[in-house]
């Protein structure tokens, strides 16, 4: 009933007990993205979470983007499977990542623009 | 092809007869059928889309003229953008990517038969949801492209957006689900040696158009979501007095609309790539430039939306970027008009229709290039937006452009389809009134453009030396209806005949040619190998110059898929749960629930259909 | 599920399944509906102060004096994006076990899976009808409008990823799926990592940044 390439690639998916890995990872990343939140804006902050504020975004960024990757290549099976899915999920990415930049981009200008008269 | 022992012993069994009658049809599966579905129903919209220009053209035949109201004008003009762009030159290009691609790559089917023919009775849906409002007096009226906050509530308080909003939604996912089909058809049903650098241009330039239907067509579909949350659920993402911004809806509608603009054009390029080595009998020029070019206009197609909106007070830096991208975006189009020439030069040139249509197509083509490109510079586009000078670009590239193209199409492939070749003499004719007919009504709204006479006025007063011209415009716009009169002849006339068309009328370069016309249900009695590009023409010169004309065979022994009718509840499933949308402030959820339930009905049967 | 006869009978150009290449095709496309959303939301932060209220992270006071605490609530939240990430182990652990022919194992990490998702859909209702009490409404201001409208879509996302998920839990339970046909729940739960990874996305951009 399969063509035949899915047999084969079923032997090279990692084992049960590296998913179980994972998901302690994502679990532990969540919690990290909550406790930097809690830490830099909570009613709890202090000095050090303050200073911290402009490097919020990026940092908060960076640990969704590890847990984005981590679902993608381990528990969608992106990193053993044929390249073509990875192209086909990368290159959509690519473009959505283009078009919300350009529009938080555009429309901040055209705020500004449009506030300064 | 040779055929086999296999083909012999197959033909000298009994013959597999195809189903006939209606409901053969309404279920039907077959990517043959299904086109024929696309391309009968996208024509007749064509039709009705050429009579609402045509109306469009009586009431600017003269100026202050009262045949139209404004009201019927503006419905008439935003129909006939949404029809030829929605119901025609889409579907149409759609009848050739299901009855072609398949074909080209040396397959039975698509990937998906059941979702093919659930992509066409959405589509028929769509078509008729949206022209159904003309029943209500309630055509969409607000431009084909809806500009915020013209759209909202306020300003548009009746029916008319609501109609266009979910019919393009409806469209949308029978375009989303025919572009899921194709492309994996294209990436996973290829006969064996057909790799992706060997496969036909139209499959090529198909393939790229439904990756950019992939991507464009989900940013519409949001913006029409949050349009219907601003009109039903009072919320403001486009209004201003509730902190919304109408520019973003300009936006978002044409990062979808550029790459539409590709989805319109690409399938005519691939046509004209086929028609132009065939009847020049020598190979396309420069393949891989034709390809990486279509790539890079594809790719690029989505960095050059806001020259859309250099008159909406972007900024500099936006107004200079999107100038420089678009300017950019000349450059591959370039390439392939060289190559289309290059192709030509030094070929022997038959004179036979389609050749005529591609020729024209690419004559067409250069000069809305052209007054492209003029656009692409912002201070002169702040003068030429909303003039007859933009309505001048679009018709060149829309109409020169992909519907010569489709034109071209349609000859070349109208004895495949259908077992019978087309009169060349009225298809010349038809070229001529068409040629002349299209200038006649376009070239001098570059001149009433740039004279500054508006676009979307109905009608406009005298003594600013606009009548002339529309005058001529008018008579044009005539000569054009009756070209494609002369078509309908050319096909009620060869219909009566025979049904006898050679498999290989043009001695052609690619593997739909090698089978018999029109094709058994099961398109290849042995799926071919192929050897390397222009397949068709690889495998003639291995057996001396030509190839025996193929034999039908019996088909025993193929498996096919089976006729479904649960594409069509599932179908009237979707267009049930937008009219239950519509509806809703008489009937509250009721009809979305009805709808739905439907849907769900239709998929779950669909999926659980037994195979065998 | 039933087989689509033509791909399955033959060999396909790139060794892969037609229907897995479809799935990945589509979630493609869902990646540009999602960003849309995503981007209608983040473009319309910059606006939303002007009120009214009640905003996520700020406090407001209106003009005549009421103060509108600010509404989101985080540990609500953490725990639904929990649930949904957890979903996705459980999912991928269901698949193994089908792959392997185990069906008991199929079933119980296939019906956690559901359970998640079905507990992530209830606390995404509770959070709208606490939100409406709270007086904030798709109409109320643009960060109701937008917020409702990104998580709405995703929440429906998730709530037909259930409906799937239990379609197959039920047609694992009658035997119908060995591990020749775990493509089935494979292509699933590649939809429900899609569902999941977007909410990896939204959860940060609405519920962390101001």
């Amino acid at each position: 009933m399969e063509a035949h390439g899915s047999q084969p690639v079923e032997h090279t998916h990692p084992s049960s007990g590296v998913y179980v890995k994972i998901g302690v990872v994502l679990f532990v990343l969540t919690a990290l993205e909550v406790g930097l939140y809690e830490f830099t804006y909570g009613e709890h902050s202090g000095v050090t979470g303050h200073a911290l504020q402009p490097f919020f975004v990026p940092l908060l960024l960076a640990l969704s983007a590890a847990k984005f990757a981590l679902v993608a290549m381990f528990y969608m099976h992106l990193k053993q499977d044929s390249r073509l899915f990875t192209g086909v999920f990368l290159f959509p990415l690519i473009i959505a990542t283009v078009i919300i930049l350009a529009l938080i981009v555009l429309e901040a200008y055209h705020f500004a623009f449009a506030a300064s008269g | 092809m040779a055929t086999t022992a296999l083909d012999q012993q197959r033909a000298h069994a009994a013959s597999h007869t195809e189903p006939t009658g209606l409901w053969s049809w309404i279920t039907t599966v077959d990517h043959k059928r299904i086109g024929i579905l696309y391309g009968t129903t996208a024509f007749i919209f064509f039709l009705l889309g050429g009579i609402e220009a045509l109306l469009l053209r009586i009431q600017l035949g003269s100026p202050n003229n009262t045949f139209l109201s404004p009201e019927t004008y503006n419905q008439l003009f935003t129909m006939h953008g949404t029809t030829m762009i929605f119901l025609a030159i889409m579907p149409i290009s759609a009848a050739f990517f299901n009855f072609m691609i398949p074909l080209q790559i040396g397959a039975r089917d698509v990937a998906f038969p059941r979702l093919n023919a659930f992509s066409y009775w959405v589509f028929l849906a769509g078509g008729l949801f949206l022209n159904s409002s003309f029943l209500f007096g309630a055509a969409p009226d607000q431009g084909w492209y809806g500009y915020a906050n013209l759209t909202s509530r306020q300003y548009s308080p009746g029916l008319n957006v609501d109609f266009w909003m979910l019919g393009l939604q409806i469209l949308g996912v029978a375009s989303l689900a025919a572009a899921v089909n194709f492309f994996v058809t294209i990436v996973n049903l290829r006969a064996p040696g057909m790799k992706l650098m060997r496969m036909p241009m139209f499959t090529w330039m198909s393939f790229i158009t439904q990756v950019l239907l992939l991507l464009a067509f989900p940013v519409i579909t949001v913006a029409l979501i949050l349009l219907m949350f601003d009109r039903f659920f009072g919320t403001h993402f486009f209004v201003p007095s509730g902190g919304g911004d109408p520019l973003l809806w300009q936006h978002m509608f044409w990062i979808f609309g550029h790459p539409e603009v590709y989805i319109l054009i690409l399938p005519a390029f691939g046509v004209v790539s086929e028609v132009l080595p065939v009847f020049s009998r020598k190979p396309l020029f420069g393949y891989a430039a034709m390809v990486f070019s279509g790539v890079f206009i594809a790719f690029l197609g989505f960095g050059v939306w806001s020259h859309h909106m250099f008159t909406t007070g972007m900024g500099p830096i936006a107004d200079t970027f999107f100038s420089l991208t678009t300017m950019l975006i000349a450059i591959p189009t370039g390439v392939k008009i060289f190559n289309w020439l290059g192709t030509v030069w030094g070929g022997s040139i038959q004179y036979k229709v389609p050749m005529y249509f591609a020729l024209g197509f690419i004559a067409m083509f250069i000069i809305g290039g052209l007054s492209g490109v003029m656009h692409a510079s912002p201070p002169a586009d702040l003068q030429q937006n909303d003039t007859y000078f933009i309505v001048a670009h679009f018709h060149y590239v829309l109409f020169g452009g992909s519907i010569f193209g489709l034109t071209a199409g349609a000859y070349y492939w109208w004895p495949k389809m259908f077992g019978r070749l087309l009169d060349e003499t009225l298809g010349k004719l038809h070229f001529w009134l068409m040629l002349i007919g299209f200038n006649v009504t376009f070239f001098p709204m570059h001149i009433l453009g740039l004279n500054g006479m508006p676009r979307r006025v109905y009608t406009y007063p005298e003594g600013l030396g606009f009548e002339t011209l529309n005058r001529i415009e008018t008579i044009g716009s005539f000569i054009l209806g009756l070209s494609f009169l002369v078509f309908l002849i050319n096909i009620f006339k060869t219909w009566r005949g025979p049904r006898n068309a050679p498999a290989d009328p043009w001695n052609g370069a690619t593997l739909e040619w090698s089978i018999p016309s029109p094709p058994q249900e099961w398109n290849f009695a042995e799926i071919p190998v192929v050897h390397g590009r222009d397949a068709l023409w690889e495998a003639k010169r291995a057996q001396g110059g030509k190839v025996p004309e193929p034999a039908r065979v019996s088909g025993q022994g193929i498996h096919l898929p089976h006729p479904s009718y649960w594409p069509v509840v599932s179908a009237l499933g979707v267009v049930g749960l937008m009219i239950g949308v519509i509806l809703e402030p008489h009937i509250g959820p009721w009809g979305i629930i009805a709808g739905a339930a439907v849907l769900f009905f239709g998929v779950f049967n669909w999926a659980f259909e037994p195979a065998g | 599920m039933s087989d689509h006869a033509a791909a399955a009978h033959l060999e396909t150009s790139t060794g892969l399944d037609s229907r897995k290449v479809a799935i990945w095709t589509f979630i493609g496309s869902e990646c540009l509906f999602f960003a849309t959303l995503i981007s209608n939301y983040l473009v319309h932060k910059e606006t939303w102060l002007s009120g009214p209220g009640p905003f996520p992270h700020e406090v407001w006071k209106s003009p005549a004096g009421q103060v509108f605490e600010p509404i989101i609530e985080i540990p609500l939240v953490t725990v639904g994006t929990a649930l949904l990430l957890f979903s996705s182990l459980f999912v991928v652990l269901a698949l193994a076990n089908a792959q392997r022919g185990n069906r008991t194992g199929l079933l119980v990490w296939l019906a956690a899976t559901i359970m998640c998702g079905f507990f992530f859909v209830g606390m995404q209702v509770y959070e709208f009808t606490h939100f409406v009490h709270k007086g904030l409404t798709l109409k109320t201001n643009l960060f109701g409008a937008s917020f409702f409208t990104l998580t709405g879509f995703h929440g429906t996302h998730v709530t037909l990823g259930v409906i799937w998920l239990l379609t197959l839990w039920i047609e694992a339970f009658r035997g119908k799926i060995p591990p020749e046909k775990s493509l089935n729940l494979e292509i699933a739960a590649l939809y429900w990592h899609f569902v999941d990874v977007v909410w990896i996305v939204i959860f940060p951009v609405v519920y962390l940044i101001k």
